[in-house]
């Protein structure tokens, strides 16, 4: 089999079972149809690892082909086409891998629902999109990717429409994205308008002929098609203030909370980014825009982690913290250390979301965690696993996260860009953050005493096998794929073939001099500082989650602004219903007023309406039905032609003597 | 010109189509005059074959080498071919129509079929007229023919009404076409195509001859242009329209506009193609108001073959606006949206007729309402037609409109093509008020409506074609383009 037709399968094959799955699952039933669809995924997987064998450890040549060209406008041609690196198949094994985990867990989740079939058609279909996006080897196919799996992300937020939350959380969802798409679109315009095509390598290998080149008052094109760029990315990847879409995404059913808005959509900004180095490489601007964007998100967004108490949303709400980490990353020119971060990440992220999943199961949909705990002694195995995912997390030393999080504030300790200091102080102070509030959750839930209703509590017991296999199989990424990865992923090349650096930014350089060993990193790691803000995180959220719960309470009513203000999620929401919400309303309503009513329905529809009937009922009268009548306007509209013809400018020959 | 009044036997087989018609109608008359009245559907099936025979003739001659034959006053080409095979075929399929509908009206007589056939042989002389007195001939044999077909119900006073307007006016009409033949005789003395052709193109040409050359112009033009109906030449159309009986209505409406197309063909591209100049602007002012008058006044109208009438006064607009580009392509457009045209009015009429077969004319547009519950099938072929007259894509209207437009814009009369399709919007109004009528409004009689197999196999095929060849218009496009 050639290289391009397994490229195809692995992308086609979990789109064929989408299709069998949407237009036949009612006839084939459950089982048919999860099969089928687990199998295509499976294909997907396993031809996933043969490509990251073939390239990333047999160090074969970058694919790079257009398979189908789609149409050619102009001098422009857009293609289907496949770009496939080291940075490709390490996103392919990802995907495909939490995929296929997350499409075995449905059958345990989704059993009891009615649109089991649908969901199993949606989640293919998103796998197949995600697969097209991350191969693409042009802007035109990313845009279209992007948009493909924007667009199964509101089919499966709102896949309860019943539910009203689901519904507005999938329009609020569809509207900011339509915010960052705009950006996006922008970016590829511009890209497009200097560069004359959307082909990445052509693109990039023409990036000197905008050196210097400037636009509207003086900035840099690459500055601004990289923040346009980037903007696109802060709507997918949920970076403040674009990030009010995800805790609503949390009204989805669990399993795509995991895959698409943990582990493999929300990281497509970061993939983006990735893919794009070597123009970001370019403006220190636009780095920096990253950079401090990242920061916000990921120290602020887990302050809020801390006050909420609905189990999904405590878990929303560290991704949106991680996928600050990540962009942040990205701005310190470290993109081999955030995708390093994306992948440990996928993983144990997914693990908390279908841990959380399990618990919810469990509790037969209860999500808040006011009305759990205890729950150890009755789900060993969720407990276990969550405590593998909340250590990978919260970066505890050996486990993926520690690796990888590690790394990325390291980075920023060495990074040159202006406001990277603050960065760094931001990034340190997450850790404590992040440690405080998954423990926090972790206790509440697990240990302590029970409260759950009585009712509740003789029924909960450990999940079905399509749910507990999954977590198992990825708790063990979750603890070994860090250790194992680092050094090859980070210093000894795996995505060099993909990933430009500019010598300006000297961050990866300078991690990799102090770097010696994945295993030398332990010990050492008890002499940093964000170890110890880690344990400090931990120490206190069982203070206040275990051993002294009345403090926490104490602790709320004494500080009830700072707590006002973290539980209204900073007022993003209340922000965005009056100004952009009310305003848009009441601006509606004006539009709809003056131009509506007066200018078009008044003026233009009835106002033409009138005119023509006025003007039809004048030449009406003129059809008499006299044949007399008929006779003379035909004579009288042949003199005043003649009369034209005679005096019109095409005849110079007014003069001749008859 | 040596071959003057030269016969010789193979000229009369480029003319073998015309020569056969000929043959049958003088058959089928005598034939007819034997038939018993039970016997009288012979005379349908005659027609039929004699039309289809004249079609396959004329099929046959298509790929012939173009040639002039009887000292020049006949031309046998690709255009004349093809558009006789285009007349023979829509004459039969309005005969299709129009047979269950005589019969409901007692209308059901010999002569009927002959005068189709006679109206059929004089529009084969226009497509094939070289010479202007074979086209005026033409002209004549189809005018006469049409004038007793209209009148043919002698016992409805508006039809008769009807008939001796579109006489009267007709006449003044071949008057004036002769007075600008007689002009454009008198500056370059001949009445053969090729030699005015060639008159006009001679750059030695005088400015006296030019004006009056200029002035016969202006005659000739008119005359075709009350021919198509095209405003201000347009006020016999909706009488006429009306007061005929439905079967005539449809005829007169649809074939012979194919071959006024070919008689300006001959006259203005052929003939006088160096005069571009000069008549274009007459025709863009005569479009232009077509399209204006033809959109609004349909809008007001209550009778549904009166507002056809307005509709094709529009259309023929949108066919003359293709002449004044000025190029190949735009005479292609032009012949495009003839054809087209005839394709989609057959059906508008096919089903208007069934609806008419109760023996009374159904012919307000009210009657329409609720048709989609009753007959859902007829509703929906006149439903494919509306959306088709309006434009809309995929169906063939919105391509035949698209391409006139496109040639207008290259042609570089932006502002035109802007006009057109506000009227064309315009227009679009009233279509879609009998969609409204069919699907929306609630059906104050409750009566199904049946017609005979054939009627609704042919309306089908005609209704589905409007469709099929909206999808891949290529065929019929590169056909009309092929053609000058």
């Amino acid at each position: 089999m050639t290289l391009d037709n397994v490229y195809l399968t692995i992308a086609l094959s979990p789109l064929l079972g989408a299709i069998i799955a949407g237009f036949f699952g009612g006839m084939l039933g459950r089982k048919v149809t999860h099969t089928i669809t687990i199998f295509g995924v499976l294909v997907s997987t396993v031809f996933s690892m043969y490509v990251f064998n073939i390239h990333v450890l047999e160090g074969g040549d970058i694919f790079n082909n257009n398979i189908y060209t789609w149409m050619q406008v102009g001098g422009l041609n857009l293609s289907v086409g496949f770009l496939v690196d080291n940075l490709t198949s390490v996103m392919l094994v990802v995907v495909s891998f939490v995929s296929l985990m997350v499409h075995i867990y449905t059958i345990g989740y989704m059993d009891k629902d009615e649109g089991y079939t649908k969901f199993f058609s949606y989640i293919s279909l998103f796998t197949f999109a995600m697969f097209m996006l991350v191969m693409s080897n042009n802007f035109m196919q990313l845009f279209f990717g992007w948009e493909a799996v924007g667009l199964v992300s509101y089919l499966l937020i709102g896949f309860w429409h019943h539910k009203e939350s689901a519904v507005e959380a999938n329009l609020k969802a569809f509207l900011v994205n339509r915010v960052g798409d705009f950006g996006f679109l922008l970016g590829i315009s511009l890209i497009l308008m200097y560069f004359g095509s959307l082909d990445y390598i052509e693109v990039f290998s023409n990036l000197g002929a905008v050196e210097g080149v400037t636009i509207l008052d003086g900035s840099l094109v690459i500055t601004v098609i990289c923040i346009l760029l980037f903007v696109g990315a802060m709507g997918k990847s949920a970076q403040v203030p674009l990030h009010v879409w995800l805790p609503g995404s949390m009204e989805g059913p669990t399993p795509i909370s995991a895959l698409i808005h943990a582990a493999t959509m929300v990281t497509a900004g970061i993939f983006m980014v990735s893919r794009m180095s070597p123009m970001f490489e370019l403006s220190d601007v636009a780095l920096t825009v990253v950079m401090v964007i990242g920061a916000i998100t990921a120290l602020f967004m887990g302050l809020l982690g801390i006050v909420q108490n609905d189990i999904k949303r405590v878990v929303a709400y560290s991704t949106l913290s991680q996928l600050g980490y990540m962009t942040v990353a990205l701005g310190v020119s470290a993109y081999s250390v955030a995708i390093f971060h994306l992948m440990t990440h996928a993983f144990f992220k997914a693990l908390l979301f279908l841990a959380a999943g399990s618990v919810i199961v469990a509790m037969h949909h209860e999500q808040d965690i006011r009305n759990m705990g205890g729950l150890y002694k009755k789900m060993p195995i969720t407990y276990i696993t969550s405590l593998v995912g909340t250590l990978a997390l919260i970066g505890f030393p050996g486990f993926a996260g520690f690796y990888s999080k590690d790394m990325i504030i390291e980075a920023v300790h060495f990074s040159s860009l202006p406001y990277s200091d603050l960065v760094y102080y931001a990034v340190v102070a997450g850790v404590f953050i992040t440690a405080f509030y998954s423990l926090r959750m972790f206790f509440i839930v697990f240990h302590g005493k029970s409260r759950v209703d009585s009712h509740t509590a003789g029924h909960i017991k450990e999940s079905a096998t399509s749910i507990t296999f999954p977590l198992i199989a990825l708790a063990i990424p979750s603890v070994i794929i860090g250790y194992i990865t680092i050094e090859p992923m980070l210093f000894t090349g795996w995505l060099d073939n993909s990933i430009t650096v500019s010598s300006r930014h000297s961050s990866m350089a300078e991690l990799s001099y102090i770097f010696d060993s994945a295993a030398s990193m332990i010990p050492h790691a008890l002499l940093t500082v964000p170890f110890w803000m880690m344990v400090l995180g931990i120490a206190t959220a069982w203070l206040f989650s275990l051993h002294k719960t009345e403090w926490a309470d104490a602790i709320k009513n004494r500080f009830h602004r700072t707590y006002y203000v973290l539980d209204s999620l900073y007022g993003f929401d209340r922000f965005n219903e009056i100004v952009f919400v009310n305003g848009v309303k009441k601006l509606g309503l004006l539009l709809w007023k003056v131009s509506d009513m007066v200018i078009i329905d008044k003026i233009v529809v009835n106002g033409s309406a009138k005119f023509v009937g006025f003007i039809g009922s004048i030449i009406r009268p003129i059809q008499t039905g006299y044949v007399y009548h008929y006779a003379f306007f035909m004579i009288f509209s042949l003199l005043i032609i003649l009369t034209w013809t005679l005096f019109s400018g095409n005849n110079p020959q007014l003069n001749v003597e008859f | 010109m040596t071959n003057n009044f030269s016969f010789e036997i193979n000229s009369l087989l480029v003319a073998l189509p015309e020569i056969f018609l000929l043959s049958s109608i003088v058959i089928v008359l005598i034939i007819d005059l034997f038939l018993t009245s039970k016997f009288r559907q012979a005379t349908y099936y005659l027609t039929q074959l004699s039309l289809m025979v004249t079609g396959i003739l004329s099929f046959n001659l298509i790929g012939h080498p173009e040639t002039v034959i009887f000292s020049n006053s006949f031309i046998l080409d690709n255009m004349a071919s093809v558009f006789k095979v285009f007349i023979t075929g829509s004459s039969m399929v309005a005969m299709v129509y129009t047979r269950h509908y005589l019969l409901q009206h007692s209308l059901y007589r010999g002569e009927y079929f002959v005068l189709v056939m006679l109206a059929v042989l004089g529009m084969m002389v226009m497509v094939s007229g070289y010479s202007m007195l074979t086209l005026y001939m033409g002209l004549e044999i189809l005018s006469l023919s049409l004038y007793t077909l209209i009148a043919i119900a002698r016992n409805r006073s508006i039809a008769v009404e009807a008939a001796l307007k579109y006489f009267v006016l007709g006449a003044i009409a071949s008057g004036l076409l002769l007075y600008g033949i007689s002009m454009v005789y008198g500056i370059s003395g001949s009445i053969n195509i090729s030699d005015i052709s060639a008159f006009a193109h001679d750059p030695s040409i005088n400015s006296r001859d030019t004006l009056i050359l200029n002035f016969g112009l202006v005659f000739l033009v008119i005359g075709i242009a009350f021919k198509l109906g095209a405003v201000p030449f347009h006020m016999w159309v909706p009488d006429v329209y009306e007061g005929a009986p439905t079967s005539v209505t449809m005829f007169l409406s649809t074939v012979p506009k194919i071959a006024a197309l070919a008689m300006l063909v001959r006259i203005l591209v052929d003939g006088l193609g160096s005069m571009h100049d000069y008549w274009s602007d007459l025709f863009l002012a005569l479009s232009l108001l077509s399209i204006s008058v033809g959109s609004v006044v349909a809008l007001m109208q209550t009778n549904i073959k009166r507002m056809l009438a307005y509709s094709t006064i529009s259309h023929v607009g949108f066919i003359m606006l293709g002449f004044v580009t000025g190029v190949v392509s735009g005479y292609g457009a032009a012949i495009f949206y003839v054809l087209v045209y005839v394709l989609m009015s057959l059906a508008a009429f096919g089903v208007i007729i069934i609806l008419n077969n109760k023996g009374y004319e159904a012919d307000q547009i009210s009657d329409y309402k609720g048709l989609s519950k009753n007959s859902p099938w007829f509703a929906l072929v006149m439903l494919i037609v509306m959306l088709s007259m309006a434009g809309v894509p995929p169906f063939i209207g919105f391509y035949s409109k698209f391409s006139i437009l496109q040639e207008v814009v290259s042609a570089g009369f932006i502002t035109v093509a802007i006009i057109a399709v506000v009227f064309a919007v315009i227009s679009a109004y009233y279509y879609l008020k009998i969609i409204k009528f069919m699907y929306f409004d609630e059906s104050d009689k409750d009566e199904t409506i049946s017609a005979p197999m054939d009627i609704k196999l042919i309306l089908s095929i005609n209704g589905s074609l409007i469709l099929v060849v909206g999808l891949f218009p290529d065929r019929l496009m590169n056909i009309s383009m092929s053609l000058l």
